[in-house]
């Protein structure tokens, strides 16, 4: 990838909240570069991966410590050691974005990725339980800690997971972990149109058999994993089955499945057009996808999260009218056609956050706080 | 602990006040009798007391909303309160401050199971959230011990826990979304039945923030399906050491408990007096609940078990049925109201890195002896939230005072460790004092920036969760 300006790479954080506390023009911040610089405003690219390395890792704590700059796969690798892994199943865009690079911690957390088995183990921001980050002024500043219960102040953690590098850059993040299980399967189910498949996930979620993947690939099938010990998952995979009868014969998929693919938003990589994904209701996925015009789509999240692929340049949101909801425009074919990568807020809300990031970046060194590419 | 002098201009203004408040609400919403607002003088932490300037008891939203544009008009401050059982003093008013409680509001909006969410005003009880939903399979994860009394509002702004977190979660890990209405009177919707927040997390600042950035009004709450079943095991270990060592153990066996739950022998003690349960006598117990078929049970106990016998049990128990599985939880759940039949107490909350578990006990048994007060030590061992019970003598001088310079230096080992102040019950008035302990003047002033934002007169709740030095010049501004 060819940069427009030489990369600044503080090495510490003391060093990068130097950087801040002097800096006059705007910084765009990068892990990883996972992703374009395509509708951040010019300036000098800041990388983080200098800030690097696992500080502390206990496993019988299932807490992980880390700075921000760390590589994703670093930090995946030592988990495996111990038969632990993030539970949040981190995507991989890589491919649907048409990007290179390696993800790191820190990125992730600041863009709150997060896979299909958000709808069991909750998002990037649920495992996230201490964060360190230098704000626009350059102080330090640390908010939680190590520990998986703290109500010590307000939740600082929580802002700053999604923040997009928004209000400050995380310097260390500290995270809950799980024990990675010892078995695995997924249930298929073929033929499902959109409204049945929501009517099988929800059938699915809404049982006991703690179902940790939900989706929907036109085309492929409909999916739904169990992870646990070999003879539960043997055991609810079996009783899911019988409860999704109604659906039609449940096949049975040994190992990873597709959820790699799904998680990855694969079936959109190298196809050309504009990428969207829409948080809504499950139950309300398959009307908008009838309005979207999609040329392709994917459910996951049991239908609360709908990849859409539309012709380029298309607004979603306009087709869509007004839903209960939000559209996230994630490949732009032409990112200056003046459609906004987020969508839009509401008056109110749209003020507490031009509030925050006025208060965290008084002098707009960083990202924008709701625009931007993805 | 020091409470802001009351604003003499605001108790002067009080009839004007009453009069504005009374246009907009009815009559029976408006409590400012002496007799009567004396019901709002204080929480769960009774040691503190004050009767507020009034108290007002809306039903809707709207009538929130009505409520706090008088209140910012006319720069008075104002204590949200849903059913004030919180242990921090979060609900505790000033002389010149009006209580805003969500009690009425209880309703359930809307339940929808498809879709895995219900909707309820905040002042529903907790435990009515579940009782909303449980005969169609569903229940509410956080599970408070005072879940029959506290209201999804206290939940919210506390950011409350309970005894199944560790798989769970918190409140914040099961809030999707809030109505809730600014100090100004400007009511936001934030969050929704989805799943993915659309620009900053807001949500997640406003769960915990302890009623100081808006007045939460209905909630979005995500309800999960009941599991097949539960069954809880006892197991009985002659030091707090070994006890703390097979928690780890457990943990990095891959089993993922509902709850794990510790006692210390002084807690052992009180709870049989009290409950009867039939517990062993020992120096440390756990009690370990897993869910699933009768044979995923089976499964998981038999590891759990496994385990527990590399570490020389002196007691192992496994409910056979319900009745029995009743009998090991009674004496958990019973633990404050045996402390209660025993002495005052005063219930800390600090959350402490799992592994610090046997360095930390011994050191609350040293400090035990140098204050010369008893302490009990219960908590959810999983996650490392303690629960130190210290006991005092709230008619005897200066006991309450040695009390607190106790927990204080309890909480204040909890973060040299690097744990926090508080696990579940939030800072209030309690641990203000205490939070330069755990924050540098920089992490301070990035949360003040955040009730800045929301709050720029700082009217809503203004003298919890921060010292009052800190927090000086924005409430005299
Ligand atoms: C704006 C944006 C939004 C995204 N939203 C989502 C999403 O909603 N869900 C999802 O699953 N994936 C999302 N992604 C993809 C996600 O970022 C990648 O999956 C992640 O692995 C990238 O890691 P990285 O190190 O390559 O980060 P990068 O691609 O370098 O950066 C990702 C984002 O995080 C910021 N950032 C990076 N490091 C830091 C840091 N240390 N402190 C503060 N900010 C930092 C960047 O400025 C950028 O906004 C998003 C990516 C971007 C750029
Ligand atoms: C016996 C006992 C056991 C307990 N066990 C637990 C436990 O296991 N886990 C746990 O986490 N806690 C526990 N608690 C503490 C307490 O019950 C919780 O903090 C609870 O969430 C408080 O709810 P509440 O409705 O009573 O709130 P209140 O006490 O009325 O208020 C608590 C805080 O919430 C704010 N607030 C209230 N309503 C609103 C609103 N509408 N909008 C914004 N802010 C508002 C108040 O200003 C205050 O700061 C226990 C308490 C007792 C007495």
């Amino acid at each position: 990838m060819t940069r427009m300006k030489a990369a600044m790479r503080p090495a510490d954080e003391d060093e990068l909240a130097e950087v801040i506390r002097v800096a006059t023009t705007h910084f765009s911040v990068q892990g990883g570069g996972t992703r374009g610089l395509e509708g951040v405003a010019a300036g000098a690219v800041l990388e983080t991966g200098g800030i690097a390395g696992i500080t502390l890792y206990e496993p019988g704590a299932l807490t992980l410590v880390a700075r921000a700059g760390t590589p994703l796969a670093e930090i995946e690798t030592a988990l495996a050691a111990e038969g632990q892994r993030l539970p949040f199943e981190v995507p991989d865009f890589r491919a649907m974005l048409g990007r290179q690079g390696e993800s790191t911690i820190g990125g992730v957390m600041a863009a709150n990725a997060s896979g299909p088995r958000r709808v069991q183990a909750g998002a990037a921001r649920d495992s996230l339980i201490g964060v360190r980050f230098v704000d626009g002024r350059g102080d330090v500043i640390r908010n939680g800690g190590r520990v998986m219960k703290n109500v010590t102040g307000y939740d600082l953690v929580k802002l700053m997971a999604g923040s997009r590098g928004s209000l400050g850059i995380l310097t260390e993040v500290s995270m809950k972990v799980l024990p990675a299980p010892e078995a695995q399967a997924t249930l298929s189910l073929a033929g499902l149109d959109d409204a049945r498949a929501v009517a099988a996930m929800s059938a699915a979620l809404g049982s006991p058999f703690e179902v940790s993947g939900a989706a929907h690939w036109p085309g492929r099938g409909t999916f739904l994993r169990i992870e646990g010990f070999t003879a539960s998952v043997a055991y609810r995979a079996e009783r899911l089955a019988a409860l999704l009868a109604g659906f039609g014969r449940a096949e049975r998929i040994e190992g990873a499945g597709p959820w790699p693919e799904i998680r990855d938003a694969a079936p959109f990589a190298g196809r050309a057009g504009d990428v969207w994904r829409l948080s809504v209701k499950p139950s309300d996925a398959p009307g908008l996808i009838a309005r979207a015009g999609a040329e392709a789509h994917l459910m996951d999240w049991g239908g609360g999260l709908v990849w859409i692929l539309t012709a380029p340049g298309a607004d979603l949101r306009t087709r869509l009218g007004g839903f209960s909801g939000h559209a996230t425009r994630v490949r732009a074919t032409d990112p200056a056609d003046g459609i906004p990568a987020l969508h839009p807020e509401p008056p109110a809300v749209a003020a507490l956050t031009a509030g925050l990031k006025n208060r965290f970046d008084p002098r707009g060194l960083f990202n924008p706080a709701h625009a931007g590419a993805f | 602990m020091d409470m802001p002098q009351p604003n003499a201009a605001i108790l002067s203004r009080k009839a004007r006040i009453i009069e504005r408040l009374r246009e907009v609400l009815p009559a029976d919403a408006v409590v400012d009798d002496p007799n009567e607002t004396r019901a709002y003088e204080c929480d769960a932490l009774t040691a503190y007391r004050c009767p507020p300037l009034a108290a007002v008891l809306p039903r809707s939203t709207a009538e929130v909303s009505a409520v706090l544009k008088i209140c910012h008009d006319e720069g008075v401050p104002v204590v949200p309160r849903g059913s004030g059982t919180s242990l921090a003093g979060g609900a505790l008013p000033t002389a010149d401050s009006v209580i805003l409680g969500v009690a009425r509001m209880n309703a359930v909006l809307e339940t929808d199971y498809d879709n895995r969410f219900i909707r309820v005003q905040s002042g529903r009880t907790n435990l009515s959230v579940t009782g909303a939903v449980e005969t169609d399979g569903f229940f509410y994860a956080p599970d408070p011990s005072s879940q029959l009394a506290c209201a999804i509002a206290g939940n919210i702004a506390m950011n409350s826990g309970g005894a199944h977190c560790l798989k769970y979660g918190v409140t914040t890990n099961n809030l999707l979304g809030v109505t809730m209405v600014q100090m100004d009177g400007t009511v936001v919707e934030i969050g929704g039945p989805w799943m993915d927040p659309a620009g900053l997390d807001l949500l997640g600042v406003i769960c915990g923030s302890e009623g100081q950035l808006g007045v939460v009004t209905e909630a979005t709450l995500r309800i999960l399906p009941k599991p097949e079943g539960a069954r809880p095991v006892l197991m009985g270990f002659d030091s707090n050491e070994v006890a703390g060592a097979c928690v780890s153990d457990i943990i990095k066996a891959g089993v993922l408990p509902v709850a794990i739950e510790f006692m210390d022998r002084p807690c052992i003690e009180a709870t049989e007096a009290f409950a009867k349960a039939g517990y062993p006598m020992c120096e440390a117990l756990l009690i370990v609940e897993v869910e699933g078929s009768p044979a995923e049970i089976d499964e998981q106990l038999g590891l759990i078990k496994q385990i527990a016998g590399r570490h020389n049990p002196v007691e192992l128990r496994e409910a056979a049925d319900e009745d029995q599985a009743k009998r090991i939880w009674l004496g958990r759940k019973s633990a404050f109201g045996a402390m209660g039949q025993i002495n005052d107490y005063m219930c800390l909350d600090g959350t402490i890195p799992v592994s610090s578990l046997p360095h930390v006990l011994r050191r609350i048994g040293e400090m035990s002896k140098e204050f010369g007060l008893d302490v009990a030590n219960v908590f959810h061992a999983g996650d490392g939230n303690m629960h130190p019970l210290i006991l005092f003598d709230a008619n005897k001088p200066g006991d309450l005072e040695k009390c607190e310079a106790f927990g204080a230096e309890i909480l204040k080992l909890c973060v040299e460790v690097g744990g926090c102040l508080t696990g579940e019950h939030g800072v209030g008035i309690e641990k203000r004092d205490l939070m330069t302990v755990q924050y540098a003047p920089a992490d301070l002033e990035a949360q003040l920036r955040v009730k800045d934002v929301f709050d720029p007169k700082w009217l809503l709740n203004p003298a919890k969760v921060f010292p009052l030095h800190v927090t000086q010049s924005r409430r005299a501004a």
